[in-house]
């Protein structure tokens, strides 16, 4: 039997440091196994929607997760990927990663999400050539140029409005008729000079020499070209579900939770933007590790 | 003697500060290159490294792009 724990939370993003806090606190004998800490926390722009900040950088936010998670005495395995989940015949789960086996009576899978891809012609090629899925990191190479930003949600909004400051012109290619961000955030962008919205609108094609320097929009059935140097894809997320493939998953690979975040398998437990819960917000992860992990100990003192 | 290090970064890129605690912890001295407000640097990083991702890490003319600690050990031989 390889080292046994009551809990292994996967991930380390809003929603899992925030189950390793209640589960700390519970007293669980505890491992959090994650690539990295922050999750998708540490590369959002400005947040101005969590409770108590009214205004925080996204890195910023996660560092204050990142020190609060790090009060607590419990193991944790960074930089190391989960590789596969599984349920025991013991009734003890199975968690292989790339360094090593570990097993636990129960599991909170807390993965989060990535960048879905827009499947454009030259996307691939022309990747960290001007192409970016993080504006966060790389907004700031595109000083005095124009660019594009993919998308019509908030994401795509709060990259428009980080590039506002550090190009010269920021052009929203959405797919849908209108831009379904928060208010605030469309009132900050359509009210700016800088700001050209395309509606209606697919990226068909990037194009350039050894970096982008067009994107092809393809709108009513007529192709543009239009000269950018940056292309900034924010069209949603594809769920990091893949490490547990017999689990009851939804359309888009989302594992589905009930109330008390429950999935399919008795003992496994999931939180956040992995999950079918109804939206993908920082506080919303947050709360729905903390139940989680309320769950997971609730299973726990069942079982005993 | 030790190498010559340097990284070119933005202050609010995540795998920037990782890389230079990274650093740090192992006692290299490096020099911080904040490439968001140095343009002639940016190009100078997009030159040596083909691309436009931070953070780049240049170890004595080797060039690794990311934090990718396994590069920067065998670079660094730590």
């Amino acid at each position: 039997m390889p080292n046994t724990y009551d809990l292994i939370i996967i991930g380390a993003g809003p929603g899992g440091i925030t189950a390793a806090v209640y589960a700390a606190r519970k007293g669980l004998k505890l491992l959090v196994i994650t690539k990295d800490i922050g999750g998708q926390a540490a590369l959002s722009g400005n947040v101005e929607n969590y409770t108590g900040y009214q205004f925080v950088p996204g890195p910023q936010l996660a560092a204050k997760f990142e020190e609060h998670l790090r009060k607590f005495n419990f193991e944790l395995k960074e930089s190391e990927a989960v590789k596969e989940v599984k349920c025991e015949n013991s009734g003890y789960i199975r968690i292989k990663t790339d360094k090593g086996i570990y097993a636990a009576k129960t599991a909170i899978i807390a993965t989060g999400a990535r960048w879905k891809e827009l499947n454009a012609l030259g996307e691939r090629e022309f990747k960290n050539r001007g192409l970016t899925y993080c504006a966060t990191c790389d907004g700031p190479l595109f000083r005095d140029k124009t660019v594009a930003v993919i998308g019509g949600g908030n994401s795509a909004l709060d990259a428009a409005i980080q590039l506002i400051n550090i190009a010269t012109h920021v052009y929203i290619i959405n797919i849908a008729s209108n831009i379904t961000g928060d208010r605030i955030m469309q009132e900050k962008v359509a009210k700016n000079k800088k700001v050209t919205i395309f509606n209606n609108s697919r990226v068909a094609a990037i194009s350039g020499d050894k970096f982008v320097n067009a994107i092809v929009v393809k709108r009513g059935g007529k192709e543009e070209k239009i000269s950018v140097q940056g292309v900034f894809v924010e069209i949603g997320l594809n769920p990091n579900s893949e490490i547990i493939p017999n689990i009851e998953k939804n359309k888009k690979g989302e594992i589905e939770i009930d109330k008390d975040n429950h999935t399919s398998i008795p003992g496994i437990f999931a939180a956040g933007d992995v999950t079918d819960v109804s939206e993908k917000q920082i506080i919303i992860a947050a709360g729905e590790g903390a139940k989680a992990a309320l769950s997971a100990f609730k299973y726990l003192t069942r079982q005993a | 003697m030790s190498k010559n290090v340097l990284v070119y970064s933005t202050p609010t890129c995540p795998y920037c500060t990782k890389a230079k605690e990274f650093l740090k912890t192992n006692n290299i001295e490096f020099e911080n290159i904040d490439v968001s407000v140095d343009q002639a640097k940016a190009d100078e990083m997009i030159k040596k490294s083909g691309q436009m991702g931070v953070p780049v890490i240049d170890i004595e003319g080797s060039i690794i792009v990311g934090f990718d600690q396994e590069k920067i050990k065998a670079a660094l031989d730590l």
